[in-house]
């Protein structure tokens, strides 16, 4: 990485330039640097209403940067040891669409873990990519899904040796990291490409002492959610791709759906994202790391709680753990993640990232200080002392792995019924079930409903978990595909 | 002497009023890890310190305050060993409690190093509290020390003012629950409830009165005149497991003790429960919602 150039912010020096020349505006936004708009530039401010502006020549266009943007372009790259990096506008879900849409067309085959975001599945139903799952190890405790075993991708590749890509979550939410370096080298011997979901790994790229970051394994393409651990504005993300890719192609892909009005206030924040982080982001995530650690002792000495981190790691199925992820178990006080996470909103004013069945997760990054970690501490001791359930046996029923009986794009636009949820065991579903967040699918089209998943849904409706994608927004009903039984 | 300029600074006590004070030197600014930390001395306060831009306390009226926290509770608890004390870099709370011989043991709980290194040279008459020989000082987070304590303290007192800066955590419903815990069957809590006449300030008071009530039996508010406090009207918080601070007062055994004070007096003690209408309103309000 060239430090010296890692200084400069060429979207934000060239939207600063822009701003000195008092240019007349007779081009989008109709508010006109928030004129038309009063009320809209109160609630943002005279600062970010001004610097939202159109593509423009001294702007550049993200549809086809030659300029500003290409130079922004090119520092992301170096940030992140890319052969090149793609700003993104749609979320670190178009990166991950972009990934899948690159290197499948219909029919191809992709190897992926279950537990991958819907964004994957939702990127299969638009290109018709069929998805051969590999089976993960579940946690006999924390009962979450961990990482992709080198030798579970060697089966399947030797059950599909015509799969075009493998797709790998690393870190995952829950921050298991797979052994990323041989997936990769196993899966590039096989002649496919691979496909690294970092949505959560950000830090891996510039902080000592955590997993190995995608790239460096040499992994073909990687989708990094700059917004999450990165700093920059919610929806802006980053898609990298290694020496062996078509930048052109992978340029094409992304302006199938990508907006033609890209956000400036998304681009300069990422420029600005990428500058924070190169110059200090290896003393932002060591405190990170610390407030990390820290905490995880700390709840782990309220007693009951589980608070994993590295002794997790196996060598296989946890490769390595990313200690920036605070996750905590809850089961052993007797309640449901989502209880707990409920709890510290409603009667705590704590904010979680997720909880599920088992676990809740604080999100901890660059913007986190000490004494908001000490009330998450102190509110956990509290919530043990005040709602703890002696003896109470949760059911547990996390990760099911679904039969696929037909690719997602063929589910999803084929002839279905609704019927109740409870009358769906057996048949094939057409549509995607999932708490959010995460976003992990409990179903998705294609698979066969077992009386085992649809308890799952129903237990997790119970426990006030918010589910998502089914066309019925209550989910009393699902839609599945009409006159096919499993 | 004539002064021809004048150097005035101002506490801002709501969105559109200030308490403006002449000052004649500034004595201290640094900011420490976790607080700016200003001193000046005016005429009309005597040495006043400032905290992130707010008056803290004054030197001419800073034993309203701490006289209030510490008197009050000493003479309902029939059998106080063990006081804690949260936030009290200044050592005016401490300095209160030795006045009692059967306390044993007084821990101060102050993260902020560099604030008592202050006090210790401009205010030493506050920071005397911390000579006594049963006063031991903590630099660590008010919250997490009482986390991990059960049972053991007989009076905590809650000595920060301010909930929106870095001891926010010591206005939470956790850090009322830590404390519930660290409390021995009949311990007694005592905090800052701060002034419920400006607006901004009243959804604070509420908020406060709101959690505690839901976590100890008995909650009460009492109150006093504080000059430098916003609106010069200041209240607190007693939050007790098993005394009634009315009911269980015992003023004899107060008064035989002949504890020299300028504000706290056995009979302003029932006084000081006795609340403006508004007030009152407001707190029975809070109780209602639970």
């Amino acid at each position: 990485m060239d430090m010296e150039k890692q200084k400069s912010a060429p979207i934000c020096e060239a939207l600063e330039r822009f701003k000195k020349k008092r240019v007349v505006p007779f081009d989008v936004p109709g508010h006109k640097r928030g004129r038309g708009n009063p009320e809209l530039t109160t609630l943002l401010g005279q600062q970010c209403v001004g610097i939202d502006v159109n593509s423009m020549k001294p702007l550049d266009n993200l549809c086809n940067p030659v300029s500003v943007i290409a130079e922004a372009e090119e520092l992301m790259a170096d940030a992140f040891g890319a052969a090149h990096a793609f700003l993104m506008v749609g979320g670190t879900t178009s990166a991950v669409q972009t990934m899948v849409l690159t290197v499948c067309k219909a029919g191809d085959k992709i190897i992926l873990p279950r537990n991958v975001h819907k964004s994957v599945i939702n990127a299969m139903i638009l290109c018709g990519a069929v998805p051969i799952y590999v089976k993960p190890t579940i946690h006999p405790v924390i009962g979450v899904a961990l990482g992709m075993e080198v030798e579970a991708l060697k089966e399947a590749i030797a059950e599909n040796p015509d799969a075009k890509a493998v797709l790998i979550n690393n870190p995952t939410y829950y921050g298991i990291c797979s052994n990323l370096k041989e997936l990769t080298t196993v899966a590039h011997s096989a002649g496919l490409k691979v496909l690294c979901d970092e949505a959560h790994g950000t830090q891996l790229y510039f902080a000592d002492g955590l997993p190995m970051a995608g790239m460096k394994a040499g992994v073909d393409m990687a989708a990094i959610s700059m917004h999450k651990s990165g700093g920059s504005l919610t929806q802006s993300s980053v898609l990298l791709i290694g020496p062996d890719m078509d930048k052109g192609h992978v340029r094409q892909i992304i302006n199938l759906t990508q907006t033609t009005s890209a956000s400036y206030l998304l681009l300069s924040s990422l420029d600005l994202s990428r500058r924070n982080l190169s110059l200090r982001g290896k003393q932002s995530f060591a405190k990170v790391i610390e407030m990390s650690e820290y905490a995880r002792n700390e709840i782990n000495s309220i007693g009951d709680y589980y608070a994993y981190g590295r002794e997790l790691i196996d060598g296989n199925s946890v490769f390595d753990f990313d200690v920036t992820k605070l996750c905590i178990f809850t089961k052993p006080i007797g309640l449901t993640g989502i209880e707990v996470y409920d709890l510290l909103r409603d009667e705590y004013d704590i904010q979680m990232e997720f909880g599920d069945l088992g676990t809740i997760m604080a999100y901890i990054s660059i913007g986190d200080r000490m004494q908001d970690i000490e009330r998450l501490v102190g509110a956990l001791a509290d919530i043990k002392r005040l709602y703890k359930k002696e003896g109470e046996t949760l059911a547990y029923v996390d990760a099911v792995i679904p039969k696929v009986i037909c690719s997602p794009q063929e589910s999803f636009y084929a002839v279905k019924e609704s019927l109740p949820i409870e009358k769906t065991a057996g048949r094939v579903c057409g549509e995607s079930v999932m708490c959010y967040p995460p976003g992990i699918p409990i179903l998705s089209p294609g698979e066969k409903i077992t009386d085992e998943i649809i308890g799952h849904i129903l237990y997790a409706k119970e426990k006030g978990c918010s589910l998502q994608g089914t066309a019925d927004p209550e989910v009393k009903e699902l839609r599945v595909l009409e006159g096919i039984r499993a | 002497m004539k002064h021809n300029s004048e150097l005035v600074f101002s506490d801002s006590q709501s969105i559109s009023a200030s308490l403006s004070i002449s000052v004649t030197k500034q004595l201290y600014h640094g900011e420490s890890e976790f607080q700016e930390i200003d001193v000046f001395d005016s005429t009309s306060f005597g040495k006043f310190l400032v905290l992130d831009g707010e008056v803290i306390f004054s030197e001419s009226d800073e034993f309203i305050y701490n006289e209030m926290v510490v008197h009050v509770p000493m003479a309902v608890h029939p059998n106080v060993k063990k006081v804690l004390i949260i936030g009290g870099g200044d050592g005016g709370v401490a300095r209160e409690f030795t006045h009692y011989p059967e306390i044993e043991q007084i821990d101060v709980v102050e993260p902020d190093e560099q604030m008592i290194e202050v006090c210790r040279q401009f205010f030493p008459t506050m920071a005397m509290g911390f000579e006594d020989p049963r006063v031991h000082v903590y630099n660590q987070d008010g919250l997490r020390f009482v986390r991990s304590r059960e049972n053991e303290y007989d009076i905590i007192i809650n000595d920060a003012t301010d909930p929106f800066g870095h001891a926010e955590g010591l206005f939470t419903k956790e850090f009322y629950g830590s404390c519930y815990r660290t409390l021995k069957e009949d311990g007694i809590m005592v905090y800052q409830h701060g002034s419920p006449f400006f607006d901004e300030e009243e959804s604070t008071f509420r908020s406060m009165h709101r959690k505690v009530v839901k976590t100890f039996p008995i909650s009460r508010v009492y109150n006093a005149h504080v000059p430098t406090c916003v609106s010069g009207y200041w209240t607190f918080g007693f939050a007790s497991k098993k005394y009634h601070p009315i009911d269980d007062f015992n003023p004899e055994r107060w008064d035989e003790r002949n504890i020299k004070t300028w504000y706290y007096t056995s009979s302003l003690h029932k006084a000081s429960f006795m609340l403006p209408r508004y007030v009152v309103d407001i707190l029975r309000e809070e109780e209602g919602r639970n």
